[in-house]
């Protein structure tokens, strides 16, 4: 079976100007993502990353080059189509978690079946089966500021994966995190990809991240440094860890 | 196209309800200075309604206390209205009023970045946007206005059975009264409408990029 390419970058570069200087953030990005793989995006601070992140998102556009979602240039959409990309195509995972802190748990995983025109029952029933699935049973009906940081980050994953959507971008997921919740979310983060065959985009500096990728990419100072696959990574987190 | 993204107007009044229900206090103060506002407006106007239909009602004791109370009274008037320096006062408490709405608005705006963010990452179109701050807008318009014209309109009845006595009661106006009611209330309603939609079309052009940046 041919390859197919979930998201393409083709000489993506994004510019800052700041008035009396332009930073050349980004300075010439080409990427291939495959559909069902989970990708995750290093680099250090400042590399470019999360601006990187951003274009393939769909909220922010870059200053030259073309980002293509399932093939098609997000330039070239307009408002209605972005939000509707936005709505169905994409999941949004935050380091901040982002939940609507007036909406219980289940309001906030069926807000987005709402804005894509799910009949109400249909999205509380998906609502309530997301919610046992990330392992959030029986809080459907607590507010974010009654959940703990990593019951939030549940949540999150379950409004990412609401309208069952091509691709889940998830940034820094586990950085508000401790290590044992941030793993947890983690290894959630990998059975939901292989179980919805979702694409999982995520950009990070956790390492713990690096066990469960398909592909790692490396951005440094506004480039591709370099595309590690899984195979090629084990030695090197082996070697990193000694 | 334009129809696949979608916000019901039940779904958008039950957020705009769990908005101000959330932010109780900061709703009842701005809501405060609507009902203030239009409290003086609807008692200015009431006050007027009481004292043409005691100056309607031809009785020569009536028109001396009028008189009395300060209103201007030339033989042959049929009508008081109001004098330029009370309208001038009026609206003077009404812009106020505006700018408070505005500003407390503003603040809400800025409080809810974050939220307003992740809205349109799920996919909310400006329009959602606007039309949640509007509907918070009204609501706290239609109580707050309400309010305040029922409170001012108690305060004229009250000075008037005070100044005129109980016999005034009697010939109270109350189709003119209510109609004054509707229209303080509907004013109230406009004004805080008129001082939210800055704020929500500021709100509606934020990026969505905004929820992605870490620092509060």
């Amino acid at each position: 079976m041919a390859k197919k390419n979930i998201v393409r970058v083709t000489d993506v570069t994004k510019d800052f100007d700041l008035g009396k200087i332009v930073v050349n953030v980004l300075k010439g990005i080409d990427l291939e993502i495959e559909t069902g793989k989970y990708v995750s995006i290093m680099g250090p601070s400042g590399s470019g990353k999360s601006t990187l992140f951003n274009m393939i998102g769909g909220l922010d556009k870059p200053t030259a080059g073309k980002v293509f979602i399932d093939e098609v240039d997000i330039a070239q959409l307009d408002a209605y189509e972005l939000a509707w990309l936005r709505c169905r195509k994409i999941g949004y995972i935050f380091q901040t978690f982002n939940l609507i802190p007036v909406m219980t748990a289940l309001e906030n995983v069926t807000l987005p079946m709402t804005f894509a025109g799910v009949p109400s029952e249909a999205a509380v029933q998906r609502g309530m089966d997301l919610l046992s699935k990330v392992g959030l049973e029986g809080r459907h009906a607590h507010k974010p500021s009654e959940l703990s940081g990593g019951q939030q980050q549940r949540v999150a994953v379950a409004r990412a994966l609401a309208n069952t959507p091509a691709i889940i971008l998830a940034d820094e997921p586990t950085g508000n995190l401790d290590l044992k919740t941030g793993e947890e979310i983690i290894s959630l983060l990998k059975e939901m990809s292989e179980d919805q065959a979702v694409t999982v985009i995520s950009a990070t500096h956790d390492y713990k991240m690096l066990n469960v990728s398909d592909q790692v990419i490396w951005i440094r100072d506004g480039r591709v440094d370099k595309i590690q696959e899984r195979d090629e990574l084990e030695i090197h987190t082996g070697g990193m860890s000694s | 196209m334009r129809r696949l993204v979608v916000l019901p107007l039940n779904k958008s009044i039950e957020i705009a309800y769990k908005s101000i229900r959330a932010r109780f206090f900061r709703s009842l103060v701005t809501t405060l200075t609507l009902v203030l506002a239009v409290s003086f407006l609807s008692f200015t106007q009431i006050n007027i309604d009481i004292a043409d239909s005691l100056l309607a009602c031809d009785n020569p004791d009536m028109q001396q206390t009028l008189r009395q109370c300060g209103y201007d009274i030339v033989p042959g008037d049929t009508s008081i209205g109001t004098s330029p320096k009370q309208r001038w006062i009026v609206i003077l408490s009404l812009l106020v009023c505006v700018v408070g709405i505005i500003n407390a608005q503003l603040m809400s705006v800025t409080e809810r970045f974050r939220e307003i963010g992740t809205m349109k990452c799920l996919g909310a179109l400006d329009s959602f946007i606007v039309r949640i701050f509007v509907m918070e807008a009204a609501m706290q318009g239609l109580a707050g206005a309400f309010t305040g014209a029922v409170l001012g309109g108690a305060v004229a009845l009250l000075s008037a059975l005070i100044r005129f006595g109980v016999d005034s009661m009697a010939i109270l106006p109350w189709q003119t009264i209510t109609s004054s009611l509707g229209f303080s209330t509907c004013i109230g309603i406009a004004l805080s409408l008129a001082g939210v939609l800055y704020p929500a079309f500021m709100a509606a052009r934020m990026q969505p990029v905004e929820a992605m940046r870490v620092e509060q």
